[in-house]
């Protein structure tokens, strides 16, 4: 065990300083964009004078590097500092948000990773069939499709045709927990279609890869099921391939969630930083794009810590 | 004794009355076509068309340009959400109504010196704020004194320009101390930027707080997400009918449409105009179209090359199809425009100025006068202006080459249009909205010393005459100025306008109005919320 938590470290260690590098990017990035933050909010309306009197109260006279490095003072410490265009801070801009995008993902990935990897099991089982075509089909369908596309056609069966969900997941405070999954449930429905296919092709090919082994021949030798040599004995040497996968598309589910989000109206993160974008609003697009960064730090780190907990031949590397 | 026909029709008019499918103009129209009397028709659009408004229900509103930066800042209004906002908690010295009149809001009556150049505004004693407090001639002049002075950041700072002094006579009188006359004073006191706020200790306008004095309280507010407000019991106007009105900022045309057809919405601001006439059929939902005075400009240089000659402006202006337009870019839902920037939606409107239309054959006789055959000129343009912005682009450089004009279309990138492309390029494509008056809108981008003079245009009549229009308190007078003002920028300015673009919006059929809209903003000049009520 003392190998992962060093390894573990190492790992948060090095996501720091990836973190660390890809603020400076983004922060030049932002820079590089045509216009200028006081430009940006104040529009069509702007003039000279209101320009000039804009930029001194938002401290843009200063030279970018000397911007950067306050920020990144207060960032250390989870101070991203305050939204340029509604002075509010960052945190109670983002927070709220973030958990939204959270609890999205979450329940998408809940229905999502047991559908894909039953169905990765099953198609692996009943390779070549009709069933294995029809499934792959559907899901390489479903995953083409792009994600506005998927959430309007549900929107035009499930609410419009048949008034079943609401096509607007607009939250409000105050409701169940039950309501807050029946009015989500046509945007993690539209999440669920896209990341469904790739887990679950992912899934199959790695145990049919393991079915040519030879102690899977051995298994069928001795006359154990189908399924029981797939579930007991090709499953566990197939996590890693498997955890990798899920891993990344949970980084989608939080990170790459935007359009889904203005389909259905659903206050997440992504809308949150295509509006700091477009008002060249530094802060809020700087804080974005670190938990996005983090967050596919994170799921990587734990995707490894997975695989090498699946693997005992990972865990004690000669 | 009526026909028993034309009986019937003035019952189904009745009905379409009462449901707000229908104008009282048009109401008035088709009642004397059915063999009634003015006055018999008034009567019924009065008593039996017009069913009572009913109190109580909350109004779910799905309003587009939400964004998570939209601010309490009144100087930094700029998103058509921060607009609906403005006129549901805050409110307005003054007002313009459905029929298109200038009414009071927080002031009740108003007068103009023989000059018009000292305006005073009475107070409505009733109107409070919703933190408890009267509002008092020191609120007025804090709020307008927030829009002027050098380090004022609004935007509407040059609305003020003219304004002297602002004083508080009384506890319920404010004169405005203007340079020269501005006849149009009230009608400024609607532009968006200009609420009525509540006074610090130190005399500065207290923004930060939400406070206002409108209709509706401000009880939450999530920018870009959601609003919700209740009813301002002591609020000093007529209407505020809903109990409370949740509003939903929806940027998505279609999830807004949809929001509209499974009722999840009971009115929506801003519909397409190219899913207008399939709405249209649906049972529950009526779309609402308003003429307005917003469009879309294309001003040359006219100090640049080749627009420097006012035949090469007139020849660019005929050699576009204004009607093909109005069809295939706004789906009929438009108007033609004549090269004035002064529509029929505003005050003052000239409607007997010929109407310029397609003359490739003139225009080309035109360029060979100034000696500029095969002239090729650039126009820029971008997909966020307006919808079919690039579109409208395209096509007019189509109209324009069987008049000999190769017209090359520039696509420039939505992001930093306004700082980089107008007013800095020749020719670009501008979106301009609803200007409550021709002044204004004249001042604003017209005038020659104006900071927004988009077009370079030098006329010194023009100008001579916008001055003494602004000052000109006698309509008929002022309406003859504004006349010969249109006919200069037709013939000699240097801007093209192909089209009045119309409001399009909609409701949920249960939602009762007076059936007249304002062409001042969408959703009844944004006072749908104070102004409409639930019918069941």
């Amino acid at each position: 065990m003392g190998d992962i938590l060093g390894l573990v470290a190492k790992r948060l260690g090095l996501g720091l300083v990836i973190l660390f590098i890809i603020s400076i990017i983004i922060f030049f990035m932002v820079e590089l964009l045509p216009g200028d933050i006081a430009e940006a909010v104040l529009g069509q309306g702007a003039t000279e004078e209101n320009l000039k009197a804009l930029r001194e109260q938002m401290g843009l006279n200063d030279p970018a590097i000397i911007r950067y490095l306050g920020w990144l003072k207060g960032a250390v410490v989870f101070d991203f500092g305050r939204s340029i265009v509604t002075q509010e801070p960052v945190i109670s801009v983002i927070g709220e948000r973030f958990v939204n995008t959270l609890f999205l993902a979450t329940y998408a990935a809940v229905i999502a990773v047991p559908i894909a990897i039953t169905l990765g099991v099953i198609v692996a089982l009943l390779r070549n069939t009709i069933f294995d075509r029809v499934v792959n089909v559907l899901t390489l369908t479903s995953i083409s499709s792009p994600e506005f596309f998927l959430g309007y056609i549900l929107i035009l069966y499930f609410s419009v045709k048949w008034s079943m969900f609401p096509a607007i997941a607009s939250l409000s405070d105050g409701m169940s927990f039950w309501e807050l999954l029946e009015r989500t449930f046509l945007p993690a429905l539209t999440l669920v279609l896209v990341v469904v296919a790739h887990m679950m092709r992912m899934t199959r090919a790695a145990i049919i890869n393991l079915l040519a082994s030879p102690y899977i021949e051995m298994a069928r030798l001795k006359g154990t099921p189908p399924w029981k040599v797939i579930v007991k004995h090709a499953l566990p040497n197939a996590w890693a391939p498997i955890i990798n996968v899920v891993a990344l598309n949970l980084a989608y589910l939080i990170t790459g969630v935007v359009l889904v989000e203005v389909v259905f109206v659903y206050p997440g993160i992504g809308q949150a930083l295509v509006d700091a974008v477009s008002k060249r609003d530094f802060p809020v697009v700087q804080a974005c794009c670190l938990i996005f960064a983090a967050t596919f730090i994170l799921l990587n780190l734990a995707a490894d810590v997975g695989a090498i907990l699946t693997n005992p031949r990972l865990r004690h590397p000669k | 004794m009526k026909h028993p026909k034309n009986q019937e029709m003035i019952d189904r008019l009745a009905d379409a009355a009462r449901t707000g499918r229908i104008s009282r103009r048009s109401f008035m129209r088709h009642s004397l076509a059915a063999g009634m009397t003015v006055s018999a028709a008034t009567g019924l659009w009065t008593a039996k068309a017009q069913a009572e408004p009913k109190r109580g229900g909350t109004f779910r509103l799905a309003q587009h340009d939400g964004n998570s930066g939209d601010s309490h800042d009144p100087g930094l209004y700029e998103s058509n959400a921060e607009i609906l906002l403005a006129h549901t908690f805050r409110a307005f010295l003054t007002q313009i109504m459905p029929d298109g009149t200038l009414a009071g809001d927080v002031a009740t009556e108003w007068s103009a010196s023989e000059d018009a150049s000292e305006w005073t505004f009475k107070l409505n004693p009733k109107a409070t704020f919703h933190s408890g407090g009267k509002v008092t001639a020191e609120d007025v002049v804090a709020s307008m004194n927030f829009h002027r002075g050098d380090d004022s950041t609004s935007t509407a700072k040059a609305l003020m320009t003219g304004v002297k002094d602002i004083i508080a006579e009384d506890e319920q009188t404010v004169t405005f101390k203007m340079e020269s006359g501005n006849a149009d004073l009230p009608w400024l006191m609607t532009d968006y930027h200009l609420v009525i706020l509540p006074r610090n200790e130190d005399g500065t306008a207290n923004w930060q707080s939400g406070d206002g004095c409108g209709p509706y309280r401000l009880d939450t507010w999530e920018p870009g997400r959601l609003a919700s407000l209740t009813r301002h019991e002591d609020w000093h106007g007529e209407g505020a009918y809903f109990d409370a009105v949740e509003v939903i900022f929806i940027n998505d045309p279609n999830a807004r449409q949809t929001a509209l057809v499974t009722g999840d919405a009971d009115a929506t601001s801003w519909l397409e105009n190219k899913t207008m006439a399939l709405l249209e059929r649906h049972p529950d939902v009526d779309v609402i179209n308003v003429p307005s005075a917003q469009t879309v400009t294309m001003p040359m240089f006219c100090d640049h090359e080749p627009f420097t000659d006012v035949d090469v402006r007139n020849a660019l202006k005929l050699s576009i199809k204004r009607e093909e337009m109005v069809d295939t870019i706004l789906f009929g839902a438009g108007s033609v425009a004549n090269d004035f920037h002064h529509s029929p939606a505003m005050p003052y409107y000239p409607d007997d100025i010929e109407q310029r239309t397609y003359d490739p054959d003139k225009a080309k006789s035109l360029l060979k006068k100034a000696g500029k055959e095969n002239l090729s000129v650039t126009l820029h343009s971008a997909d966020s202006i307006a919808t079919g912005a690039v579109d409208v682009a395209i096509l007019y450089a189509e109209h324009a080459k069987a008049a000999g004009i190769d017209i090359k279309v520039q696509r420039e990138p939505n992001d930093g249009y306004w700082s980089d492309v107008w007013l800095k390029k020749p020719w670009c494509m501008v979106a301009w909205g609803a200007r409550p008056t021709p002044d204004v809108m004249y001042s604003l981008a017209y005038k020659s010393d104006a900071a927004w003079n988009e077009s370079h245009w030098q006329n010194e009549e023009f100008n001579k005459l916008l001055a003494q229009a602004k000052s000109e308190l006698d309509d008929s007078l002022r309406a003859e100025m504004y006349r010969d003002m249109a006919i200069l920028a037709k013939d000699d300015g240097g801007t093209v306008i192909p089209y009045w673009m119309n409001f399009v919006y909609g409701k949920r059929k249960n939602v009762g109005t007076t059936g007249e809209y304002t062409n001042a903003w969408q959703l009844d000049g944004y006072r749908a919320c104070s102004r409409w009520w639930f019918e069941s």
